[in-house]
């Protein structure tokens, strides 16, 4: 049996020899995690543009990050729609650091709201991310849509811990495809966003502009991609009306 | 001459590295004495990452990982690691191996650490390690460890391979993301949702300890 003593002194040095290996690691592989952080968000960011997302799969990250700063340019505004230019800590803002997940748990008016332009061979697009609350945890994406500001050019979906094979099927192309071309405005000109329907494999005139088809078994993770959407991007409207030429058409007065 | 006979009964009486008790170490946890089907540890993660191969391939090199040097680490450390406080030894040391895992697929596989960074987390309540640490580590030299450990864990390893295999196949008609159902013929193969769902998971397992123990002959006791 050993004394008190040795077990103090055995635990301290222990404590203190992983310790240091933890943290000595993490300073070594910060930066590429930070790196590898980047990538990702940057992917999902272009993975919104259809076109884009099948050029993604075949390229090298170096490639990616080129083609990211070619295409995007970004900007952050508040709610009122006034573009901010300094974070918090007085820095440049960069639209790519601002926590969209952070923001969520402040209210609306006090949440940051990046904007992604893309602009490539003449096309135009805006990328907005949006953030919301799946069935079991956060779901998240950036939509992109038209300079019309009606239509939605494409989606790319993530989640933290959907269903695998029901709800997670939101990150599938198949799914996010079904985004494609839909309108953010019904007939009268309303904004309604677009709505993942109940049940899977309705007919697409049925369907209409403004629907999608859903998933089956996954009811409670499309309503709560339809309550992102809706909430998410009307966040925008004040943005687009007042700093998209002709454009916006806001909630209230159309 | 002189010096030869006297060392040659040395180098007989030193075992060879993979003698046949050292081979046991690796065979029996593949079979006999399976961590998972036999002595039913480590369920948890057997049923939460099986969905796909892909992952499951990662989790299974990430516990192999974290079995061999646990294993090694705290046999080297045997004699010096006090009695009363052995556990929360083994804790640390297990933890810090984790954190490392996690670390470095956060660095170099971004993907898959976000599809299986809370998975891997949880190894630390993975019963094998611990119960590797306290059965064998702790009473055995360090070369011994590490073959008991890379045996548990390719015990471990082709069990969850195998229940991924089924259930990425019936669950979505795919093996390693590759549309395995539609090259063989079954161009409508309509994918089992219960596959997907940890329920699939207990119902593979339940079918691999069924032959396993029809061919073994085991029975609980």
């Amino acid at each position: 049996m050993q004394s008190n003593r040795y077990i103090i002194i055995f635990s301290l040095v222990l404590t203190a020899v992983l310790g240091g290996l933890l943290s000595g690691v993490s300073q070594v592989l910060g930066p590429t995690q930070k790196k590898a952080q980047d990538l990702d968000t940057k992917k999902q960011i272009l993975g919104a543009i259809p076109s884009e997302k099948e050029a993604l799969a075949d390229m090298e990250p170096e490639q990616i990050l080129a083609r990211y700063a070619e295409v995007i340019n970004s900007v952050v505004t508040d709610y009122q729609g006034n573009l901010v230019d300094t974070n918090e800590k007085g820095g440049p803002m960069v639209a790519e650091e601002v926590n969209v997940e952070k923001n969520y748990k402040k209210s609306v008016e006090d949440r940051m709201y990046p904007v992604f332009k893309y602009s490539a061979n003449g096309e135009e697009a805006y990328i907005l991310p949006v953030f919301g609350a799946g069935l079991w945890d956060a779901i998240w994406g950036f939509v992109a849509i038209n300079p019309d500001l009606k239509t939605v050019r494409g989606v790319s979906f993530d989640h933290k811990g959907e269903t695998p094979g029901l709800g997670a099927r939101i990150t599938s192309d198949e799914i996010q495809e079904r985004y494609q071309k839909k309108s953010l405005y019904d007939a009268n000109g309303e904004f309604v966003a677009i709505t993942m329907v109940k049940g899977e494999k309705t007919p697409e005139d049925r369907l209409g502009p403004t629907r999608v088809d859903g998933m089956a078994g996954a009811t409670l993770t499309a309503n709560g991609v339809n309550d992102m959407l809706l909430n998410y991007i009307s966040y925008y409207q004040k943005y687009f009306d007042k700093h998209v030429k002709g454009g916006a058409m806001s909630l209230n007065n159309q | 001459m002189s010096t030869e006979t006297i060392e040659a009964p040395v180098a007989k009486e030193s075992e060879a590295l993979l003698s046949k008790r050292r081979k046991k170490f690796i065979t029996d946890p593949l079979n006999d004495d399976n961590p998972v089907t036999v002595q039913v540890l480590g369920i948890c993660s057997a049923l939460a990452v099986t969905t796909q191969m892909k992952p499951t391939m990662v989790m299974a090199m990430s516990v192999i990982f974290v079995l061999i040097f646990s294993n090694l680490i705290i046999s080297l450390m045997r004699n010096a690691i006090p009695g009363r406080v052995r556990i929360i030894v083994q804790l640390a040391v297990v933890a810090t191996l984790v954190t490392l895992v996690n670390e470095v697929l956060k660095a170099y596989a971004f993907d898959i650490y976000k599809q299986l960074s809370v998975f891997i987390g949880l190894i630390i309540t993975n019963c094998i390690v611990m119960g590797r640490l306290e059965a064998f580590a702790l009473g055995n030299k360090p070369y011994d460890s590490v073959l008991d450990g890379l045996g548990s864990g390719l015990g471990y390893s082709w069990i969850i391979l195998a229940v991924a295999f089924f259930r990425e196949l019936w669950g979505s008609g795919k093996v390693f993301g590759y549309d395995l159902m539609g090259a063989i013929g079954f161009e409508n193969f309509s994918a089992n949702g219960l596959m997907v769902s940890p329920v699939g998971a207990f119902i593979v397992l339940g079918f691999i300890i069924w032959v396993q123990r029809a061919k073994t002959g085991y029975v609980e006791h």
